[in-house]
């Protein structure tokens, strides 16, 4: 029974590390980076890698301001919705990884936070993404007939019909069928050119363009008088959605002026990152050896639960995954502060119960559970703090941005952690290298 | 037992002289801000070339750019601006990549419009706030009364203090700036605080409710003599790790470690000689009453 456990033990600890380890390190076997496997026709995917934050990777904050005043309250939603599916797909055609793109309310303030890791090209970003989307319609040049290339490609000849003469479109169903379709309201003026558009055009493709990007080109059925079109097709709901959205996009733009931008360079993140990596390690020997010359062996089974503490924290902040910041790495030291705490208190009261000339087994019996009620109290508060930092019901009044956050998270996940390992591993420990003896 | 609360002039001394320094500092001198809270453009070229100040002044002086200030360090330009726009900063870099001959690479290059440093201030602050209700009506439970709570409260205080007017000192002879970096720093301290107080107030409890004839002062007394290696102990390896990162550790993070190195420090400091006699005090009043 015991060695059973010890091999689960063992298991665990090896694959810790396995995770833990970074890509960069050769290692003489391939190891794989990543589960993909198929349990009982689960698919479990799952890759491990450390995110790092813009401030330590580098690349792009981008702060941007909805000018709201010309859209009608009901659209709001819809209206951000589209402004934020826009900068998503402009940012996509930069190439970016993981691009986060967040709609921020402060007051009657809307703004727009978008993240760019790795970006080195922030002018030209800038500059693509600050722009009102535009939507057009067009159709067939004057008596060209489609051939076997693709549609959008033909459709070059500008209609006058545009993003402007749209009043909003929304996701229908059909009455008979029940099958999502994508329906558009005009304006005056815009019933009156689209009635002339789908006059001349039965039979033809109209093709929809934002930023001069095919959205959809729909074949026209009849001529439409009324100001009101349906784009039927083979729609999932889900892509219907996604076609209003860019539709909105052009019919309810919303001017974004950018109102904040952080850019940092790849350089200075990965300075930063070696010399905060450099710095830890020596400071967290330091921390260790000072264990060790003070609590003798105990310290020794202390250091080797923080090393425990710290391959757990990794883990989890590899597996959730936690985006890494400066701050986050400060709340992350600071639970490690919190971790040796734990230790430190135990060993007090044991020491304390041993002058008492208690036997080393009560001992340290007593002293776990006295010194409980301390690490209890002194973590909670803790936790209940980090809480309300990170504030996950995102409430308006309390901070959204990251740095915060960041902070909050990574030192709540620490002092959690903290207290796993603090106290259960810390005892096993003792147990196990104590018996030996 | 050592007899700590009898020497608690000297700490109530200590502490008037640290918080009377920053309080000083900070009507004097007041803070440096950063972008984040004042508005502004900050940017931080690396060249290709050494180049001079007066050249790179004068460039400047052409593109009609206002300096907030300017640093030189090898081929490093540090420089902070009034809000520049995304096209003046273009112009900028070409019109002194030309001019000067050199090749930039962009290390770091921030934006802000005065609003949002504002706004992000507020809305920590209020997340504090709920967070010191969050601690006292816990710690009110835990502590089955309120005085507790109320003088860890009032310690994380004199923290919150102690550090706001060591780093106006900062500010003033070594440039620091208040920025996002500082508020977490901040927060930091704040939860330390309150964390390490609780250790203490735990023994307290402990010899308070254990031997009831107790007196409240030999019962903190005893309660600060049994966890002082303890406190001392666990400080010593925040200072170790934080101490490696100031030496060691990246510029940008320099001010931030240094921050929580004293907000460590003063945490450590203020759970037995400010908050244990504020404590005391507190349960003699209740009894007099």
């Amino acid at each position: 029974m015991k060695l059973i456990k010890t091999i689960f033990i063992t298991v665990i600890l090896l694959g810790l590390i396995w995770v833990d380890l970074p890509y960069n390190i050769k290692t003489k076997y391939e190891l794989p980076s990543k589960i993909d496997v198929n349990i009982f026709g689960l698919n479990i995917k799952k890759e491990f890698n450390t995110k790092l934050g813009l401030d330590l990777k580098g690349g792009s904050n981008l702060i941007f301001e909805a000018d709201t005043s010309k859209v009608r309250r009901e659209d709001l939603t819809d209206a951000l919705n589209s402004a934020r599916d826009v900068i998503e797909r402009r940012v996509n055609f930069f190439g970016v990884t993981e691009p986060q793109i967040q709609t921020i309310k402060s007051g009657n303030v809307y703004r727009l936070s978008v993240d760019l890791p790795g970006i080195s090209n922030y002018e030209e970003a800038i500059k693509l993404i600050g722009q009102t989307a535009q939507l057009t319609f067009k159709e067939l040049p004057d008596g060209k007939i489609a051939t076997t290339t693709p549609i959008f490609v033909q459709l070059t000849k500008n209609t006058g019909l545009s993003g402007t003469h749209i009043l909003k479109s929304t996701i229908e169903f059909d009455s008979q069928t029940g099958k999502p379709q994508v329906g558009l309201k005009f304006n005056k003026k815009g019933t009156d050119l689209f009635a002339a558009i789908t006059k001349r055009n039965i039979g033809k493709p109209v093709g929809i363009f934002i930023d001069n990007m095919p959205l959809t080109t729909p074949t026209v059925q009849t001529e439409i008088l009324d100001g009101s079109a349906v784009i039927t097709g083979t729609f999932t709901t889900d892509e219907a959605k996604k076609l209003t959205i860019a539709i909105n996009s052009g019919a309810l733009p919303l001017p974004i002026k950018l109102v904040e931008q952080k850019n940092i360079g790849p350089t200075l993140g990965d300075i930063e990152v070696k010399k905060s990596v450099y710095a830890g390690t020596v400071g967290l020997i330091m921390v260790l050896l000072f264990m060790i010359i003070c609590y003798g062996r105990l310290g020794l089974i202390a250091s080797l639960a923080l090393i425990i503490y710290g391959l757990i924290s990794l883990f989890i902040f590899k597996a959730i995954p936690v985006v890494l910041t400066l701050p986050g790495i400060a709340g992350f030291i600071l639970s490690i502060g919190m971790a040796v705490d734990s230790n430190i208190l135990i060993f007090e009261r044991i020491k304390e119960e041993q002058r008492k000339d208690k036997s080393f087994d009560i001992a340290v019996r007593l002293g776990f559970g006295h010194a409980i009620d301390a690490i209890k109290d002194a973590n909670i508060t803790t936790l209940i703090v980090a809480f309300i930092l990170f504030n996950p019901l995102n409430w308006e009044f309390l901070p959204q941005f990251g740095i915060v956050r960041g902070f909050a998270l990574t030192l709540a996940i620490g002092v959690a952690t903290s207290l796993f390992t603090g106290v259960v591993i810390t005892k096993r420990l003792i147990t196990m290298f104590y018996k030996v003896k | 037992m050592i007899n700590f609360l009898k020497f608690r002039w000297l700490y109530f001394l200590v502490s008037t002289v640290v918080i009377g320094a920053g309080l000083f500092s900070i009507v004097k001198w007041g803070f440096r801000y950063s972008i984040d809270f004042t508005g502004g453009s900050n940017f931080e070229f690396q060249t290709n070339k050494v180049i001079k100040k007066n050249q790179l002044l004068k460039v400047l002086d052409q593109n009609k750019i206002s300096i907030v200030s300017l640093k030189l360090v090898n081929k490093n330009i540090l420089l902070r601006t009034k809000v520049l726009d995304q096209k003046k900063e273009s112009l900028f870099k070409k019109d002194l990549e030309t001019k000067l001959k050199i090749k930039i690479t962009v290390l770091r290059s921030e934006t802000v419009g005065p609003i949002l440093g504002k706004e992000a201030v507020g809305k920590t602050l209020t997340a504090s706030i709920l967070a010191i209700i969050g601690i006292l009506i816990y710690m009110s439970f835990a502590f089955k009364g309120f005085n507790f709570a109320f003088a860890a409260v009032l310690a994380m205080f004199h923290d919150l203090i102690v550090v706001i007017g060591t780093y106006s000192l900062l500010s003033h002879f070594f440039g620091a700036e208040i920025d996002t970096m500082f508020i977490t720093a901040v927060l930091t301290t704040m939860s330390f605080s309150v964390h390490d107080t609780i250790v203490i107030f735990d023994k307290i409890r402990e010899y308070h409710t254990e031997q009831e004839t107790l007196e409240i002062e030999s019962a903190s007394n005893q309660a600060l003599t049994e966890t002082m290696i303890r406190s001392l102990n666990n400080s010593m390896t925040i200072v170790f790790m934080l101490l490696a990162l100031t030496m060691m550790g990246g510029s940008t993070i320099r001010f931030f470690i240094l921050t929580l190195l004293i907000g460590t420090i003063t945490g450590t400091y203020s759970s037995p000689f400010v908050a244990t006699p504020i404590l005391v005090w507190l349960e003699k009043m209740k009894k007099q009453k």
